[in-house]
C-alpha cells in the first residue's frame, strides 16, 4: 500500500525551532529519513518553500486564472511530505509518528488511489 | 427434524457462529465486505439445506466451507489472477485451530474498533460485524434512519479498503492503547443501552445484552487483562438491576427506593466473578473502579445497609486518577448518604461555583432531591427546573416534572 504522509505546521512555530538550534534540528530530520530509506519503503520525500512562494492556477470557463498564495490561508501550513510504500495504515501511522516535528505540528495520511481496479 | 427445530438451529449457530465465521473469513480474504457477504449466504443457504437435510453434526465447520465456496467463485468470476485463491484451496476443508480462531476473533474486534474510524463507525461496524446485528437493528437502537446507518456502514467499510486498515493483533507497544478503544466501544454500546440520551425510551435492553455478550466475548479472548474483566463485571452489575430501574410504565426508580429482589442474582455472580480473576495485581483502572462501586451495591442487603464509606473510598480513588466532575458528583451523593444530606450538598454547592456540569441534568436533579431532603422545598423546586431545562430524555423529563410537582405538596424524606 502506498501512502502519502502529508506533514502540516505553523510555519512560525517552525523556524522558531530551527533558529534555536539548526544543527540538532536538521540532525533529526536527517536521522529520520536516513531510517526511512534504509527500511526500503521510501519512495520519496521533499520539504516545501514556504507558502509566500506558493502560487495557486485555477481554469475558469478557458481562462487561466493564476493568484500568489497557497490554495487555503491557515496556520498550518504543507510544509514537506514523505511518500511510502509499506504494508497496511498501521505501518503508516508508526512511520508518521516518528517524523521529527509530529509533535508540533500533525501528519495527514493519505492512502494512494489504486487504479488496478482490484 | 421439524421446521420449528431447524429454525432455532440456525438462529441459535448465527449467534454462535457468525463472528467466528466472520473473522476466519476476514484474514483470509483479507476483505470485510467480501468475507460479510459469503458469510451472509452460507446461513442463508443454511436456513434451506439445514431444514431439508437435517442440522449438521459441526454447523460451525459447515457455514465455514460453504462460505469459502462462495467466495472462491466470486473471486474466480472477477477473472483475475489473485492470490487468495491458492490460500483458500489450502484452507479448503479444514478449521482454524483453537488458537487461530481466538486471534482471529480479537483482529476482527480490533479491527472494528481502529482508531483511523470515526468512534460511531466504530461502535456501529462492531455491532454489525462481531454482533451479527442488521443494519436496521443498529439504526434502531441508535434512533436513527437505517439510510443513515446504512450511509455510515457503507462509509466505514470504504476507508478500511481504501486506507488498507488491517484486521490484524496489535503489536506489544500499542496493545493497551487499542485495547482501550476497544473496552471503550463496547461501553459506549453499554451506555447508550442502559440510559439513552434522547427518545422515549429509557433501557434499551437490547444493546446491553449485546454489550455484555461482546465484554465477557473480550474477557474469554484476552482472560489476563484486568481492565477487560472490570468491562465484563461493569456491565453486568449495573444491568443486573434492570428489571428494578423503571416501573412498568418506564418511570425511573431511584437506587434508594429499588426492589432489590429483582436485581438479576445470575448477573450478580457473573460481574464478581469477573471481578475476582481481574486480581489485585495490576493498579483498577476506570472500569474496574466503577465496577467496585456496583459490586458494593450489588451485595448490600438494603439501600440503608451499603457502605457508603467504600464507596466514597473509590471515588477518592478514581479522583486521584484523574477522574472528572462527574465522578465528584456521584462522589458527592455518597458523601450525603454516609455523612447527611446537608455535607454532600455542600459539596455541590463548591462544584456549582465551577460550573463544569451547568448542563448536566443530574447534577441539578442530585441537588433538587439533597435540599428537598433539608426541607429547603423552595430552593429544591429551582433545581429542580434547571434539571429540566437541560433534560432531553422524556421519561427523564416526566419524572423530574412528577418529583417537581410532589415537592410542592409534601416535606423531606
Amino acid at each position: 500500500m502506498k501512502y502519502l504522509l502529508l506533514l502540516y505546521s505553523d510555519p512560525a512555530v517552525e523556524a522558531g525551532v530551527v533558529s534555536a538550534d539548526p544543527q540538532a534540528e536538521m540532525s533529526k530530520w536527517f536521522a529520520y529519513s536516513e531510517e526511512l530509506g534504509a527500511s526500503g519503503c521510501m519512495l520519496g520525500g521533499e520539504g516545501l518553500q514556504p507558502t509566500d512562494t506558493a502560487t495557486t492556477v485555477r481554469l475558469r470557463e478557458g481562462k487561466t486564472i493564476t493568484a500568489d498564495g497557497p490554495f487555503a490561508e491557515t496556520k498550518e501550513a504543507l510544509g514537506g511530505f514523505y511518500f511510502i510504500d509499506v504494508e497496511d495504515l498501521d505501518q503508516a501511522i508508526k512511520w508518521a509518528e516518528k517524523i521529527p516535528n509530529v509533535s508540533r505540528g500533525s501528519v495527514e495520511i493519505r492512502p494512494i488511489m489504486d487504479y488496478s481496479g482490484a | 427434524m421439524t421446521q420449528a427445530t431447524a429454525v432455532s438451529a440456525i438462529d441459535a449457530a448465527f449467534r454462535s457462529e457468525w463472528s467466528r465465521l466472520l473473522a476466519t473469513l476476514v484474514r483470509e480474504l483479507r476483505d470485510l465486505e467480501l468475507a460479510e457477504d459469503v458469510a451472509q449466504e452460507a446461513f442463508v443457504e443454511a436456513s434451506t439445506r439445514w431444514r431439508k437435510d437435517g442440522v449438521p453434526d459441526s454447523p460451525g465447520a459447515w457455514l465455514l466451507t460453504t462460505a469459502r465456496r462462495k467466495a472462491i467463485d466470486r473471486i474466480r468470476r472477477a477473472k483475475r489472477f489473485d492470490d487468495r485463491l491458492p490460500i483458500l484451496a489450502e484452507a479448503a476443508g479444514r478449521q482454524p485451530a483453537p488458537q487461530v480462531l481466538v486471534d482471529d476473533q480479537l483482529a476482527l474486534l480490533f479491527g472494528c474498533c481502529h482508531p483511523a474510524l470515526a468512534v460511531e463507525a466504530q461502535v456501529a461496524l462492531t455491532l454489525r460485524s462481531v454482533g451479527g446485528l442488521s443494519t436496521a437493528q443498529i439504526a434502531n437502537a441508535f434512533l436513527v434512519p437505517e439510510a443513515t446507518m446504512a450511509k455510515r456502514l457503507v462509509r466505514a467499510k470504504r476507508k478500511i479498503k481504501a486506507a488498507a486498515i488491517p484486521f490484524a493483533l496489535p503489536d506489544k507497544a500499542n496493545l493497551n492503547e487499542r485495547l482501550d478503544a476497544v473496552c471503550g466501544v463496547v461501553y459506549a454500546i453499554f451506555t447508550e443501552g442502559h440510559t439513552s440520551t434522547k427518545g422515549a425510551s429509557l433501557l434499551r435492553g437490547s444493546l446491553c445484552d449485546e454489550a455484555i455478550w461482546l465484554a465477557e466475548t473480550l474477557a474469554r479472548l484476552a482472560p489476563g487483562e484486568a481492565e477487560v474483566r472490570g468491562l465484563a463485571a461493569l456491565c453486568l452489575l449495573s444491568d443486573a438491576r434492570r428489571a428494578a430501574r423503571t416501573t412498568p410504565d418506564g418511570t425511573p426508580v431511584l437506587l434508594a427506593d429499588q426492589n432489590r429482589g429483582l436485581w438479576n442474582q445470575d448477573k450478580i455472580r457473573r460481574g464478581l466473578a469477573h471481578l475476582v480473576a481481574a486480581g489485585t495485581q495490576h493498579r483498577a483502572g476506570p472500569y474496574r473502579l466503577q465496577a467496585t462501586v456496583a459490586a458494593i451495591h450489588a451485595t448490600a442487603e438494603g439501600f440503608g445497609q451499603t457502605d457508603w464509606a467504600a464507596i466514597v473510598a473509590v471515588y477518592d480513588r478514581m479522583l486521584a486518577a484523574g477522574g472528572g466532575p462527574v465522578v465528584q458528583l456521584n462522589r458527592a451523593a455518597a458523601v450525603a448518604e454516609r455523612d447527611g444530606a446537608a455535607d454532600g450538598l455542600s459539596l455541590l454547592d463548591e462544584m456549582a461555583t465551577e460550573g463544569h456540569l451547568d448542563h448536566y441534568h443530574y447534577f441539578h436533579s442530585a441537588r433538587a432531591e439533597l435540599l428537598r431532603r433539608l426541607g429547603r422545598i423552595e430552593e429544591a423546586k429551582v433545581a429542580y427546573r434547571q434539571a429540566l431545562e437541560v433534560c432531553n430524555n422524556d421519561t427523564e423529563l416526566a419524572w423530574l416534572t412528577a418529583r417537581l410537582n410532589q415537592a410542592g405538596q409534601t416535606s423531606a424524606r
